[in-house]
């Protein structure tokens, strides 16, 4: 008898639909994945609540500056450039921990740790200048929430960075094994969707906030 | 030195606090110097402190719960007598004090006792009832279970070190704003939060994974108990709303630290965008924390009916509405805020709305009895129990989910009532329900059932006693909150309610009483088959309590109710004589990860609090460490041997067996 | 559970971030693939917020549009986010974010608007006061 039948002779209909209904628990790789997957989802919502945040506050400017006079939209291309360029090279990273050559994997790694700082680099200049300027997150609504939506993303940034120095650690220290390319897996999940979440910032914030 | 700390923070000028705390203190080092003088702490700490087993991890989950409903409930109690005698006088609880209990009771019963409780009960039963191992990350389940822990220990320090907060549960700015709280109330609702959300969101992405990724050979989607589906609404909900509670607590944060401008009067800070994100969160929360409990209404019916659940089908679509819809009610929290007639009316629909699948759900309950041979058991009565009061919850939920009926009856002591009868008797009702039915699986005997009657029967009456005269009072007009009196009308109906109060007392006494008896006559209580209720899913295929693996063979599933299908067919493949195969299981190691981070969180919070930098930056380097420390482990796993694998199987197996043969249940 | 992928059978999942087996050329070529168009996108939403070229009402639809489709071009190119049977959860997960993300910035949005305009805001009125 096929499975089929002997399903249909048990009551279960469920069993009709497939002859391998569900084979059991996932992989490792898959498990983790997924779970990092659920977690930058969740940071995304906690990033959508500055975004929404941000929009309502827009116009609170309490008398001082909008985004028209602070935003200066070259270093934000600049910015943007360096942060777009370290997830290629990220990408880089993963197919270099795929195929375990681990020459290519630091290399890739350090080129992305370095556009990363150059990056956190124009952005800390830009704070630093807006807050000597009197612009401060302090001067009001809108400022506070600029600082704070711009800031959290450079905060996740600079996490991932100390991420991604561990990471280069480990993989000199213990080389590709499996743990180690589950965890740079999640890492470049992470940096990706920091990437993504930047298109959101520099797109609403600094396009939309100074559109002529 | 120490920041904002000195020793005025200990409040020696008033003696219900310090009584208290002294008491507490006391009972605590008494506890430790048993447990250390006995020679209990290794075991301790290498079973239970740094264990990342689920089962171990759900019930410490759990006790977290109970002990802190006590401290909950005694704000509540005190809330009764205040507002008992407060009547053209002021009472015995200063409005400074009264405003730190009612927000203490609050936050502690929502994020302290209802939500421990039912992540407990998830973390212990799911995997269980998915026939896997573990859950999916089991050291990061142990440091979310710790980190929920040192919010706990947070909110309890305040008693004896500083205030709590007296803005409500929900720190309402600009009220919570450093200008009107310069206090360290404040302080210390916001760092407890931040850090038992990082715990609660923890937790949600592993019972999320768990359920979509870790389900045994066999068991599609439309094969697990509902009460799977229902962790699996009520994660992804933590998961999606957890995040905004966390920004919107750290804008707070923000404005109070450094003076940012987020929620203030001046410079342009909107205080209207608080409520609206934190109610975003707020109202996902009260679902989160309700879906778990219609999933062990769901198995204990059904068990204790002898049938499986009515409409299975209709109960996951059910719950899956009920997990999208509540995210799109929240304005009805702030109905009387400001907005206008279109956007109130739309809120008040979908609130209505969201009725109709939690009606479909009871409709099951009750089919699902129909026609079943129903034994009453201190779960059923629970659920019973559960049935008549949440509706009643439910209905009064629904009026004031209509704008203008919310007009009058916002923040009334209806609103109160109506909160309470939904939370009491649809919550708490259901985790007394599952701590009951899973009690014997946690720890090999059952709860005795006269005594655990009892609780029930001085819980519901006194849950009416104490709460259908706020109704009424509500009707009259009696705001929320209030510390003292002087309308006449409502004098009797608080009476009332203190009474019930007293009730409910005597119930939780009946509870305590259950647990120390249950333990003294364990032996006569003991469960021997691991199926005392006859059960219909895979939890009760295991001993009780379960090897430290689970099941010694990953079960194969072949229908709905997997486990039943095992007893109904005449095979009865668990009590074959035929061995199986033992394999070699690798088990995740225990880890000191959790606890320690736990720690280090703690140090970090209180500095936070009270400004102490340095402390502040030791902790986080500190916890960050701690990470690096476990990340760098080589050995995260450990071999149990086929052998012992095997041995431990015919152990459990033979004691089925013998009884099965004993009870003649063919 | 073992760190190989399990056996290939009618529900085989990849993790995301994950891709099929391929060359590392192919592979490569998808990620220079993706930087392109990453630029190609970024580029034109600087030029169209700076010029006077465009209808000036279009230019916040268009940004938000050249946006949107950036973001995908991470999801597929970098990301491997796929509408392949191997990435169902996945997508569906991304789908529920995304749908939570709507809720509270069209929600929030939508509220904060009705209250501003029936309320007035705090500094109005305390100018007001003045």
């Amino acid at each position: 008898m096929t499975d089929a039948t002997m399903a249909y002779a048990d009551g279960d209909l469920h069993h009709l639909r497939g002859t391998v209904a569900h084979s059991g628990p996932a992989s490792k790789r898959i498990v983790t994945g997924y779970g990092f997957w659920i977690f930058i989802l969740s940071d995304m919502v906690m990033f959508s609540a500055f975004f929404a945040t941000y929009a309502v506050l827009l116009g609170q400017t309490a008398g001082g500056p909008g985004g028209r006079e602070l935003f200066d939209l070259r270093n934000v291309a600049i910015e943007t450039g360096f942060l777009l360029a370290s997830s290629f090279t990220c990408g880089l990273a993963t197919i270099a921990a795929d195929v375990r050559n681990k020459l290519w994997f630091q290399v890739a790694m350090a080129v992305t740790c370095v556009l990363g700082l150059a990056f956190l680099t124009i952005e800390g200049r830009e704070f630093a200048s807006l807050v000597a300027r009197g612009a401060g997150p302090t001067r009001s609504a809108f400022l506070s929430a600029f600082f704070t939506l711009v800031g959290c993303h450079g905060m996740h940034v600079s996490a991932g960075e100390l991420w991604l120095l561990t990471m280069m650690a480990q993989v000199f220290a213990k080389g590709f094994r499996a743990d180690i390319q589950r965890r740079i897996l999640c890492f470049a999940l992470f940096w990706h969707a920091l990437d993504i979440i930047w298109v959101a910032v520099f797109s609403v914030v600094y396009l939309l906030g100074s559109a002529v | 030195m120490f920041g904002k700390l000195s020793w005025s923070a200990i409040p020696f000028d008033q003696p219900i606090p310090l009584v208290a705390g002294a008491v507490v203190l006391v009972a605590i080092l008494a506890v430790l110097a048993w447990v250390v003088i006995k020679g209990h702490l290794p075991y301790l700490w290498s079973e239970w402190i740094t264990s990342v087993d689920h089962k171990r991890i759900g019930v410490m989950y759990t006790l977290l719960a109970l002990v802190m409903l006590l401290r909950g409930f005694s704000d509540a109690i005190m809330m009764r007598g205040q507002q008992a005698v407060a009547y053209h006088s002021q009472g015995y609880l200063p409005p400074e004090h009264y405003n730190q209990i009612f927000s203490a009771h609050g936050t502690i019963m929502i994020f302290f006792v209802a939500m421990p409780f039912v992540i407990g009960l998830m973390n212990l039963v799911v995997p269980l009832q998915l026939g896997v191992r573990d859950v999916a990350f089991p050291t990061l389940n142990s440091v979310g279970f710790w980190l929920t822990a040192t919010g706990a220990l947070l909110v309890n320090i305040s008693l004896v070190v500083g205030e709590f907060a007296r803005t409500g549960w929900l720190p309402y700015p600009p009220l919570s704003e450093l200008t009107y709280s310069p206090g360290v109330g404040v302080d210390y609702y916001l760092w407890s939060l931040e850090i038992s959300g990082i715990g609660t969101l923890v937790a949600g992405i592993n019972l999320v994974t768990t359920v979509l990724k870790l389900r045994t050979r066999g068991m599609t989607y439309m094969r697990m108990p509902m009460f799977c589906w229902t962790t699996l609404a009520s994660n992804l909900l933590i998961v999606a709303a957890f995040p905004i509670l966390t920004a919107t607590l750290a804008m707070l944060i923000l404005d109070r630290y450094f003076g940012f401008h987020f929620f203030t009067n001046e410079a342009g800070g909107n205080v209207m965008m608080f409520m609206n994100l934190i109610w975003a969160w707020g109202h996902p929360e009260v679902y989160i924390l309700v879906l778990p409990a219609f999933g062990i209404f769901s198995e204990v019916v059904a068990t204790f009916s002898g049938k499986p659940l009515f409409g299975y089908r209709s109960m996951v679509l059910a719950t899956m509405a009920i997990c999208v819809i509540s995210f799109m009610v929240w304005l009805h929290h702030f109905f009387t805020m400001g907005a206008g007639p279109n956007v109130n009316a739309i809120f008040g629909i979908a609130s209505m709305v969201i009725a109709v699948p939690t009606g479909v759900k009871i409709y099951n309950w009750l089919f699902t009895m129909y026609g079943g041979r129903i034994r009453f058991t201190t779960p059923m009565l629970w659920s019973i129990g559960f049935m008549v009061t949440f509706i009643l919850g439910g209905l009064t939920g629904v009026l004031v989910a209509v704008p203008p009926a919310d007009f009058l009856l916002h923040n009334s002591l209806f609103l109160v009532a109506h909160f309470h009868n939904v939370i009491i008797g649809g919550v708490l009702f259901g985790a007394f329900a599952g701590y009951t039915y899973w009690f014997p699986k946690a720890f090999g005997f059952r709860l005795q059932e006269g005594l655990g009657k009892a609780a029930f029967w001085f819980w519901l009456i006194g849950f009416y006693v104490a709460f259908m005269p706020l109704y009424a009072v509500g009707f009259l007009g009696m705001t929320r909150r209030m510390q003292h009196y002087d309308v006449a009308e409502w004098r009797p109906w608080l009476l009332v309610a203190g009474g019930g109060a007293v009730l409910i007392l005597i119930g939780i006494i009946f509870q305590i009483a259950q647990l120390v008896v249950s333990i003294r006559h364990r032996e006569e209580l003991r469960d021997r088959t691991g199926d005392p209720w006859d059960g219909r899913s895979l939890e009760w295929a295991t001993a009780s309590p379960p090897p430290v693996f689970n099941f010694a063979i990953p079960p194969d599933v072949r229908g709905e109710g997997a486990y039943w299908e095992q007893k109904s067919r005449a095979e009865r493949p668990y009590l074959a004589t035929a061995e199986p195969d033992y394999q070699d299981i690798e088990m995740p190691r225990n880890s000191p990860t959790g606890f320690v981070c736990a720690f280090f969180a703690t140090v970090t919070g209180f500095a936070l609090i009270w400004h102490i930098w340095w402390m502040v930056a030791a902790g986080l380097i500190g916890a960050f460490a701690t990470f690096v420390v476990f990340a760098w482990r080589d050995h995260d796993e450990y071999v149990i041997p086929a052998e012992e694998v095997a041995r431990i199987d015919r152990a459990n197996l033979a004691e089925r067996r013998a009884l099965a043969g004993l009870a003649g249940r063919a | 559970m073992s760190d190989e992928v399990q056996g290939f059978d009618n529900h085989a999942d990849l993790a995301p971030g994950d891709e099929e087996e391929a060359s590392i050329g192919s592979r490569l070529l998808g990620y220079v693939a993706g930087l392109g168009l990453a630029i190609l996108l970024t580029a034109t939403s600087f030029f169209v917020a700076g010029t006077d070229l465009v209808w000036q009402p279009s230019i916040p639809v268009a940004i938000i549009v050249l946006a949107i489709a950036q973001m995908g071009v991470h999801l597929v190119f970098f990301l491997h986010i796929t509408t392949g049977a191997d990435n169902t959860n996945n997508v569906l997960a991304l789908a529920f974010g995304l749908l939570i993300v709507f809720l509270v910035i069209g929600g929030s949005l939508w509220i904060m608007a009705n209250l501003n305009h029936n309320m007035m805001p705090m500094d109005q009125l305390m100018q007001m006061q003045r």
